[in-house]
Formats: structure tokens, sequence, C-alpha cells
């Protein structure tokens, strides 16, 4: 294709990829080192019949005009990051070291709010996404072999979880396990403990927002899965068969091997998704429990004061962790399509 | 037809049923609870006496008269406007799928087709794009908006998801047109078309198979979305979803959250339907880039 009419064609789409993506990436790093400008003090003086008296007051013209002048606020260098909310250098520091051993300082720091996100947001990623390949592929074994007949519906139901908006999905499930919901309380009866409640216990809650992340991603894994199932070469199976081997040497040797390259596709897109787990913490309203990177982004653009510094920060982060988890997915595909 | 060397032991074929049955009450079950319940008053959708109130609607006797009522479904698509957000979600998907369809078209067609190496790094750059959380960008947008005084709006919402929802358009389209052999275009060219008139007469006829599998997706990711519409949209444009989680923070206290479950089953509904008429592209759509590499 000539060059310029390769330009033309991609142009609208690469238009909009600059402008709505780029550009915003570009924005945020530059809006991290920046903070809101402080208010400008000036000192008056009031003088009444007892004498003159200096007092401090809000210049609120000079401050407007200084926003105005610069809207991305005062040049703060890595201020935002270090700040209790980001990195929090000092607080690091101090409880490194104060604590007794290493649990005590992880305990320590799951107080600090950045720390509390990443800590949850990685928990979940790397509790999630094995689940997710492990059921995916037990789910897909068993639909591969219910009969032919059934497996339009099975897979109808099967998708429903992930295709479902994650916030209503979130909410379907928050609901039942509620103190007064169904599965609430089928889970009191079977502790057999009657205060026992989901919002109130932050292991519970930990442990109901990985089953949602595995209920509504195990369906992806599972497609895959099923789709590769359908490629297993049956001549190899057959051979297998013939040269003695048992149902589990056939899985293990010839159906696994198969699907191993699926493996690791399923993996990364997953590690993308999870690392991203925003939603259900709304739905689940698990903030006081739980809190992920993307939560405290949005935590910090809602509400009354915008602290757009403290969420462009705290996005340049997510943003890093992502490139280090993409890493990988970027190399194969920079050997896969590249030589091409 | 499974021979007699297949078959599998009894033992084996339990336990693959038995998979199959909890899996399939896991992932219908919750619908299923939420859309019967949704017909019920909160005493009985959220019943701490006694859970079989749920099903036999005790308090939605006591309270309306019937076993079933539709208060839920009236308080919140009348009384709370919720027919305002599905018309704003309705334009949102309408929009966003046709004009992130013939912009991931064109491009997606130029990336198949050339064979230079920037169209390979044109891709690796749309992928590094897909990685990012969309919830990390709009920090970058609000000030910017703010400024130009288009915050709030739907087609800001619209223009934001489109190009959101680029790099996997351009994506799958991408290697959808890998498919279709080049002699085709190749031809008309040499029959003195442009390369837009190959485009256009030649590629489009065709290309509907994908394009559809690729609009489903784009479809899910406009109505699906929270962070970004949540964040972008003012209180009267909101589409479903922020507006369902806005029932959570006010009749929450109100004891009206059968407003927000009513809301929520009539969002599902869409999707239900979609997945029934759909299943197959769907389920092409999904392993596209896996079965493939």
């Amino acid at each position: 294709m000539k060059h310029s009419a390769f330009f033309w064609f991609v142009l609208p789409s690469a238009a909009a990829m600059l402008l709505f993506i780029f550009f915003p990436t570009v924005s945020i790093i530059v809006q991290s080192f920046h903070v809101e400008h402080e208010q400008v003090i000036i000192e008056v003086e009031n003088c009444g019949p007892f004498g003159c008296q200096t007092a401090t007051a809000i210049d609120q013209e000079a401050t407007a005009a200084l926003r105005e002048e610069q809207p991305l606020g005062r040049f703060a260098g890595l201020e935002v990051y270090k700040d209790r909310n980001h990195l929090a250098v000092n607080e690091f520091g101090e409880l490194w070291a104060q604590s007794d051993g290493i649990g005590d300082f992880i305990g320590d720091l799951m107080n600090l709010p950045f720390y509390k996100a990443l800590g949850f947001t990685l928990t979940y990623t790397f509790v999630v996404t094995p689940l997710t390949i492990v059921f995916g592929f037990i789910i897909a074994v068993a639909v591969n072999s219910a009969a032919r007949l059934f497996r339009g519906p099975l897979i109808f139901f099967t998708l429903l979880p992930n295709i479902v908006t994650p916030l209503i999905g979130g909410l379907i499930l928050f609901w039942m396990v509620d103190a007064r919901g169904v599965i609430g309380t089928a889970l009191r009866w079977l502790a057999d403990d009657p205060s026992l409640s989901v919002k109130a216990d932050t292991g519970l809650m930990w442990t109901m927002l990985m089953v949602y992340g595995v209920w509504s991603s195990a369906p992806f894994a599972f497609i895959v899965y099923y789709a590769g199932l359908q490629t297993v070469s049956k001549d190899t199976l057959e051979a297998a068969r013939i040269d003695g081997a048992t149902r589990w040497q056939q899985i293990r040797h010839v159906v696994i091997p198969h699907l191993l390259p699926l493996t690791t596709f399923i993996a990364l897109i997953q590690l993308m998704d999870n690392f991203r787990v925003f939603e259900p913490i709304i739905s689940f309203n698990a903030q006081a429990h739980a809190t992920s990177l993307s939560w405290a982004i949005f935590n910090d653009l809602g509400g009354e004061t915008r602290q757009l510094s403290s969420a462009a920060a705290t996005s340049v982060l997510t943003v890093i962790g992502v490139a280090i988890l993409l890493s990988p997915v970027l190399v194969r595909t920079y050997r896969s399509y590249g030589k091409a | 037809m499974a021979s007699k060397a297949q078959r599998r032991p009894l033992a084996l074929q339990i336990v693959l049923l038995a998979t199959l049955v909890i899996w399939m009450i896991a992932a219908a079950f919750p619908f299923f609870w939420t859309l019967w319940g949704s017909f019920k008053v909160e005493a009985d959708f959220f019943s701490l006496t006694n859970w079989d109130n749920a099903l036999t609607g005790e308090m939605t006797r006591v309270e309306t008269g019937g076993a079933f009522t539709n208060n839920g479904y009236y308080g919140a698509w009348i009384q709370e406007e919720f027919w305002r957000a599905a018309w704003n979600s309705t334009l949102v998907c309408l929009f966003v799928v046709s004009v992130s369809l013939t912009l991931g078209t064109l491009g997606g067609y130029a990336l198949a087709r050339s064979t230079y190496r920037y169209a390979f790094w044109f891709l690796l750059i749309a992928l590094i794009f897909r990685a990012l959380p969309p919830i990390t960008l709009v920090s970058g947008y609000l000030p910017v908006f703010f400024d130009l005084n288009i915050w709030g709006y739907l087609p800001t919402a619209i223009i934001v998801l489109v190009a959101i929802n680029q790099p996997f358009t351009l994506w799958m389209l991408h290697s959808f047109f890998k498919n279709i052999p080049a002699e085709l275009d190749e031809s008309a060219m040499v029959d003195g078309c442009t390369r837009f008139q190959a485009f256009r007469h030649v590629i489009i006829p065709v290309m509907w198979p994908g394009v559809i599998t690729t609009g489903l997706f784009s479809f899910l990711l406009a109505y699906n979305d929270f962070a970004v519409t949540a964040m972008i949209l003012d209180k009267q444009n909101q589409t479903m979803v922020p507006k369902i989680a806005s029932f959570l923070g006010t009749t929450q206290t109100k004891g009206n959250v059968m407003f927000a479950v009513a809301a929520v089953v009539s969002a599902t509904a869409p999707l239900f339907v979609l997945i029934m008429f759909f299943q197959r592209q769907i389920v092409s759509g999904l392993t596209a880039g896996a079965v493939k590499g």
C-alpha cells in the first residue's frame, strides 16, 4: 500500500488516539509534577480607635490571577509522589525503622492509602488470574463432554457473567451475599454464627471480591479453551490411544501441550484486566476493607474537591505498573509480528 | 459418535456432570434470583428473618396485596427517571458503535494491507494504549474539558469512548482483513480502481461478518463503561450504569434499594437478548486473538 493511501486511511483513527489517549497520558505526567497554587496571603492593617492591628487575609484577586496565569499550578517536582497519599517516602522509612519484622512492617504499610490499594490490586491480580485459568479449563472440559444438543445453552449461560456489565454483575452478587440476602443467610447458617457479615469483615470481603473476579472472568478462559479443544488433533489422540496411553496421559501429553499457547494468551489478557479492578469495589461498597489503584484515582477525581494532581500521580504509577505487566506481551508480539 | 474405546468410565461421567450442574447454578442462578426478587418488596428480597420470604413473597402480599409488584420498576423508570438514562445509553451506544466501526474499518484495512514496518509499530502502540486502564486518562481529560466547556455532554463522552475503543477495534479488524485475500482488491486496482474505490466496491461488501463481531464488542464497551461515563457526564446526561451507581448512593438510605434492583434487571435484559442472538459472533470474537496465535 502506498504511503499516502495508508496515511489517509489511518488518519481518523490515529487522530482520535493521539488526541484522547496520547495527549491525556502526557498531560497526566505533567500534571503529576504540579500542585495547586496556595492562596495568596496578604497582610492587612486594620486601624481602629485603639490603634492598628495587622491581620492576614486571602487576596482573592491575586489568587485568581495566579491560577489563571498558570492553570497547571505550582511546579512541585516529585512532591506529590512522595506525600503520604502516594509513595509516602517518609512514612515508609519510619515504619521500616520501627517495625519488628517483615509481617509487622507490611501490616503497618497497609494503613497507607497507596500501599493499601497496591496491596489489594496485586493480591487480586495474582490470585484471580490463576484461578480463572483453572476454572475456565475445568468448565471447558466439562462442557466439551456434554451432548452436542446441550452445548448451545450451556455456552449461553456460561457467557452471562462475563458479558454482563461489571458493576451490575458485582451488585447482583453483592445483594445475594448481603447479610439479609440468600447466600448471606446460607453462610451464617453454615458457619453457625448469626453475626457473620461480609460487609463487616475484611478477610471475607477480599474473598468475595476475588470470588466475583473468578466468576466473571472464568467464562473468558472457558471460551478460549473450549475453542482450543475443538482443534485438538483427533489423529494424535488416536495414535496415543493405540500406543496405550491412559486417559490422563492423553490429557497430559496431547491436550495440555496443545492448549499451552492459549494459556499464555489468557494469562496476559487477564493480568491486564485484573490489574484495573475497580467496579466490584463500588458494587460491594468495599472501600473500607479493600481499595484498588483505579478506585484511588476515581476517589480523588470524584466529590467536591477534584484532586487532579493526586489523581494524576496515582495514574502515572498505575501506568508504570501496567507497563511492567505488559512487557512480556510486548516482547511476544514483537517476536511474532515483528519478523513478518 | 463416541466409540466404545472412547467412552468414559461412570465415575468420570458423574464428576463431569456434577461440575456442569454446579457451574450452571453459579453462572445462571444469580440472574434469575435477582429477576425474581425485583418483583418483590425490599422486606422480602432482603429478609433477615426468613429467607424463603423471597420465594413466597409474604411481605409483598402484606404491603401491596399481590405476590408480585412492579413498584421497583415504577420507582426506577418513572419516579427516578431511569428512562432518560436508558435513552442516553441508546444514543451513546449507537454513535460509539457506528463511529468506531467507520474509523476502525478504514484504519484496520490499511494496517492489514500495508507491508511497511511502520504499520507494525502502529499496531504495537495501539496494543500499549489498549492496556492503559481508561480511568488513568480521565484526570487528563477533566481540566481540558472544563476549560473548553464541553464537560458533561453526551457527544464528549461518545468521542472519548470511540477513542478508547480504537486500539481494540483496530486489532480485531486488522486480523479480520488479513484473512481477506489481497488479490481481491489488487485485481480491482489493476482494473483501474483507486485504493479507496477498491475498498468501497470490493472490500465493503465482504467485510460484514468481521464488522458485526467487532461492533458487538464496541457496543459492550460503550454499554458497560462506568469509569469514564461516571466522570465526564453530568447528572441529567448520565447513562444507565452510572445512574445505577447513583441509586446506590441516594436510594439505599431511603430504603429504595429495590429501584436499583429493578434498574439492574432492566439493564441486563438487552445483554441477555444480545447474547442469545449473537452467541456465535461473541464466541468467535473472544477467541479471535488466541487461536490464531
